[in-house]
């Protein structure tokens, strides 16, 4: 790849950490000024900014001083840093991350064991309220012993590092909501980062996984601004989880238009029809799936034909069956109606009996009324 | 309570208690009805009592010239928000697709924004209504606490409904969640109210009929 | 003297069946029958709409027939009925309402209004809230024979003289006739004509018929009351005459309530089916006329209405036959606005002009037919019955108009060939 001259020359400052700034790094990576302003481009549409805040992210960008970022995992899959990583290289994406001082990583870092954790301790120690916390992964809070990293249980090890922290930045929906660790009936009384952590200031990255660039995009952010995007009321970036999937979707005219997918086999799947009835939770849901898409912008799950499941969202996994449309009932309704009728008859024979008591003795009880009887 | 576990309240067992307490209601309302049972007529008929009732249990939906000439802001208004209230509730995709996983079959829908155009005229209608009972000299007398709470709790579904569709002011799972609630408050109520009505008024129309039908006059 | 409240709430408790529950389950407060009920239109007050008239039965209903009301009046919550309730009331059930059922027509959820009224009466008459008027007329009624106190020698004498009029035979007490004619008391004093119109129709038509001595009053104040079991009384007195008689056919004089009373109530009165007929004098002459047996040969020149009585037309089920029969003699007939089964009544049946207290009102309503004929400017009225009629002259005259009422009997009498 080409490199590019007009990259400006990022003085490096002496900072709380790493080596020099995104700049220098980015131009040791071999990033072309193009590909790197079309980065900003992106980001910059992503986060709903005008145009001419590209340049304004580019010059902060190029200058931020690499940051430290502590990364804890905790009940998780791996999922979330899968996503991450699927980013080929060397996209914009996959450089940014390694253009931040990432200290701390279990699945990524070369280092294990006591040496891993002592180069947590270290990061912890020097950027002491400036580093960057990330969490994927749920707390288990009925018994430590669930989950441990190091002997120190995830509660210890998360409460210990979100001291020092700058910011939090909850990513998947374990660390976000509790996600599937979470679900019903909770074995391990799993918890949310937000559950445990009230002093700090946390973004929520929801999803199972996140889209990379949305994890690329929040951290993009708090580079360029040095603060956390505005967030909605349950912990997301607006910029990304402001519209839901319904909204943006590209098969909503066929919702509109009433033409729905009965089966995942039958002419309207192939036509490419509304999957509401096939359970998607897409008028639920918000999430930058249908625009930003997945594996670089190729697809979303929509797109590959099967309904949204709502991963983004609290409790996704306890919402009822995934294939259920979302305005039927989640029991067996019908069942209840059927044995309500049969109760209620019985009911209704007995109150309508005491009615018909009611009224044939008001039949007994009455004396045959003359004239003499109509004046008091 | 998350805004995904009030949406599964909603659709699970606050779904399972309001249809408990309408489908109790509603029977028992029946039974009462129809138990207090009603004397054969002996007078010599002159018309047939069952043709006269079914034939009054349809005509009875059309009112004669005079009266819709002097109540036409009434029926006008009770009219549209009928109809708009049977289209919203009975031909929008999802509403069927909720009645279809009760009683097991289903019929087509209308356009959403169709159905979202009725729902603006409907609560247009209702609200008109509001003020035509508030305003009607005879309405604003008969007018009680129960009049004005059906109104209402009709009124929230509608309202509801049409927020969630454009998601408007809360997250969609919310709103989604406040609307189903919304229907389930109303169906608590209905046997206990004059909503009752939507199933009486053909019990009371075939009584009137066969009462009329049996002297031979179609009423 | 032993009305009660204790009673009235009991007949209340009687008269409540399937139909009515249905009725009071239904109504959603929509106001419309105020706009049928001619005492709400010329009054404008919104108490006479006819369903509030009910409000003493619905509160029964309520608290005694419906498990929410059960509840309630356990708690303490329900409405009560009490004497001071019914005693408001009286105004509204009895002065209010001829019981015509227009309202009962354009009730949208199907509600039978009128039925529901002539209910509430039950427990008011028996609660001791009846009128004045009502009490004295039905008093009469069940010791005199008749509402207006006419006793047999009255009508003998007026037979006298339609038959030394006519020099026809007025058939008494006559055994195994085809016919038995009833009156009511306001033709015998008001308008023997009648009887003279029927001598006649009967005596070209070739017809066996006869008048009762001992029966022969077809009015039913027990009707208009509200006491059930006085006017099973008063029916049973026609039931009983006309099974010794051995008669086919028992004829309802023109009067509406009397048709109601002895056609549609009577055999639900009494408690068993008729041995014998009953029809209005309209609907005999409206087979006859079929039989080719009533012939006229010639015809009103004016133009000619018809105010249809509610009992024998809306409630009745006589609408063609009078039409039917006009047509044989008028060239000019026009329907007043509404006629039919939606005519607007005159304003003094059901009751209503035996009760003193509510002249005043039923000349106010009046207005309302008198905008129906101010629409159509008919040179006469036909009627059928003599209610109607009476009332009708007295409110043309309030309001100084002069249109002549005719009887339908009388006026097709008047015009019978002579062969």
């Amino acid at each position: 790849m080409k490199k590019d001259l007009s990259l400006n020359d990022g003085t490096p400052t002496e900072g709380t950490t790493g080596s020099g700034t995104l700049g220098e790094s980015l131009r040791s990576q071999g990033v072309s000024r193009r590909s790197f302003m079309k980065f900003c481009a992106t980001t910059a549409s992503m986060m709903a900014l005008p145009p001419s805040m590209i340049p304004l992210i580019a010059n902060a960008l190029e200058n931020a001083m690499r940051p430290s970022v502590i990364w804890l995992s905790f009940q998780e899959c791996t999922g979330c840093t899968e996503s991450l990583t699927r980013a080929h290289s060397p996209t914009v994406e996959s450089l940014i991350f390694e253009s931040i001082s990432l200290d701390y990583h279990h699945t990524l870092q070369a280092a294990s064991g006591e040496a891993a954790e002592a180069a947590r301790e270290a990061a912890m120690e020097e950027n002491f309220g400036n580093y960057l916390l990330v969490v994927d992964g749920s707390i288990p809070l009925d018994n430590p012993g669930y989950s441990t990293i190091a002997g120190i249980s995830n509660l210890d090890m998360l409460t210990e590092s979100a001291k020092g922290a700058a910011a939090i930045i909850a990513v998947g929906t374990c660390a976000t909501y509790g996600g599937i660790p979470h679900a019903n009936p909770n074995p391990t009384g799993a918890v949310s980062v937000k559950d445990i952590i009230k002093d700090k200031r946390i973004i929520n990255v929801p999803g199972c996984p996140p889209i990379p660039v949305v994890i690329t995009g929040v951290l993009a952010h708090y580079l360029t601004f040095g603060s956390i995007p505005e967030l909605d009321h349950i912990g997301r970036p607006k910029a990304f989880y402001g519209q839901s999937i319904h909204d943006r979707c590209y098969r909503r005219p066929f919702y509109d238009k009433g033409q729905f997918a009965e089966t995942f086999d039958d002419e309207g799947a192939k036509k490419g029809w509304c999957l509401f009835k096939l359970g998607c939770r897409g008028p639920t849901t918000y999430n930058a799936c249908a625009t930003t898409k997945w594996n670089n912008g190729t697809s979303f799950p929509i797109e590959s034909g099967h309904p949204c499941l709502g991963c983004s969202e609290p409790d996704f996994w306890d919402g009822g069956g995934f294939y259920k449309a979302l305005s039927m009932p989640t029991e067996d309704i019908s069942k209840t109606a059927v044995y309500t009728v049969a109760g209620a008859a019985a009911a209704g024979a007995v109150i309508g009996a005491l009615n018909r008591g009611k009224k044939s003795n008001s039949d007994k009880i009455h004396i045959k009324t003359t004239i003499d009887d109509l004046r008091k | 309570m998350t805004e995904i576990e009030l949406l599964s309240w909603a659709r699970g067992p606050g779904l399972q208690i309001a249809t408990v307490i309408f489908v109790a209601g509603v029977v028992i309302r029946i039974f009462e009805i129809f138990m207090l049972g009603r004397k054969a007529n002996l007078a010599e008929a002159k018309g047939g009592e069952m043709s006269g009732g079914l034939k009054t249990m349809i005509t009875r939906t059309i009112p004669d010239r005079t009266t819709f000439k002097r109540s036409s802001v009434t029926i006008v208004s009770g009219y549209i928000f009928h109809i708009g209230l049977f289209i919203v509730c009975f031909l929008s995709a999802p509403h069927i697709l909720f009645l279809k996983d009760i009683i097991g079959f289903g019929w087509p829908s209308l356009p959403t924004p169709v159905i979202d155009a009725f729902a603006v005229v409907t609560i247009i209608a209702m609200l008109a209504t509001l003020v035509n009972r508030l305003t009607n000299k005879v309405m604003r007398y008969l007018t009680n606490f129960e009049d004005l709470l059906t109104w209402f709790i009709t009124f929230l579904p509608l309202v509801t409904g049409y927020l969630a569709f454009h998601r408007i002011g809360m997250t969609a799972p919310t709103l989604l969640a406040v609307h189903i609630l919304s229907v389930e408050l109303l169906l608590i109520i209905f046997p206990f109210t004059k909503l009752m009505h939507a199933f009486t008024l053909f019990i009371a129309r075939w009584y009137n009929g066969a009462i009329s039908g049996y002297r031979g006059v179609a009423s | 003297m032993s009305a009660t409240l204790e009673k009235g709430i009991n007949a209340f408790k009687r008269q409540i069946d399937s139909s009515v529950a249905s009725f009071f389950s239904s109504c959603v407060h929509c106001g419309l029958c105020a706009e049928a009920c001619l005492f709400y239109t010329e009054t404008g007050d919104p108490k006479r709409t006819p369903i509030n008239k009910t409000e003493p039965l619905r509160r029964i209903w309520k608290s005694e027939y419906t498990l929410f009301g059960r509840v309630g009046k356990m708690l303490g919550l329900t409405k009560k009925v009490d004497d001071k309730l019914l005693e408001e009331w009286q105004e509204l059930v009895y002065d209010s309402c001829t019981l015509c059922g227009r309202c009962s027509m354009v009730c949208p959820v199907g509600n039978d209004i009128a039925l529901m009224i002539r209910k509430t009466r039950e427990g008011m008459a028996a609660a001791g809230q009846a009128p004045e008027g009502l009490i004295g007329a039905t008093n009469r009624s069940v010791t005199i024979g008749s509402p207006m106190g006419v006793k047999w020698p009255a009508l003998r004498a007026q037979i006298r003289h339609v038959e030394e009029d006519s020099g026809l035979k007025i058939p008494v007490d006559v055994e195994d006739v085809e016919y038995m004619l009833l009156l009511s008391s306001m033709e015998i004093m008001n308008f023997p004509e009648f009887i003279e119109a029927v001598a006649k129709i009967f005596d070209k038509a070739g017809v066996t018929w006869t008048i009762s001595s001992e029966a022969f009053e077809a009015t039913n104040s027990g009707i208009q009351i509200g006491v059930s079991d006085i006017a099973a009384e008063l029916v049973q007195r026609i039931v009983d005459v006309a099974d010794k008689l051995r008669v086919k056919t028992v004829i309802s004089p023109e009067c509406g309530h009397a048709y109601m009373a002895i056609r549609w109530d009577g055999p639900n009165l009494v408690g068993k089916p008729f041995n014998f007929k009953v029809r209005h004098i309209l609907e005999v002459m409206d087979e006859l006329r079929q039989q080719d047996r009533l012939k006229v040969a010639t015809k009103e020149s004016q133009k000619l209405t018809y105010h249809d009585p509610c009992q024998i037309s809306r409630r009745g089920g006589v609408i063609d036959e009078p039409r039917r029969l006009i047509d044989m003699i008028s060239d000019d007939f026009v329907e007043m606005p509404d006629g039919g089964k939606m005519n607007w009544c005159c304003g003094a049946g059901g009751g209503v002009s035996a009760n003193e207290r509510a002249d005043e009102i039923r000349l106010k309503v009046f207005e309302r037919k008198k905008a129906q004929l101010d629409e159509v400017k008919p040179d006469a009225i036909i009627s059928a019955c003599s209610n109607c009629r009476i009332h009708l002259e007295d409110g043309l005259e309030e309001y100084n108009m002069e249109i002549p009422l005719l009887s339908l009997t009388e006026t097709i009498a008047e015009h019978l060939a002579e062969d």
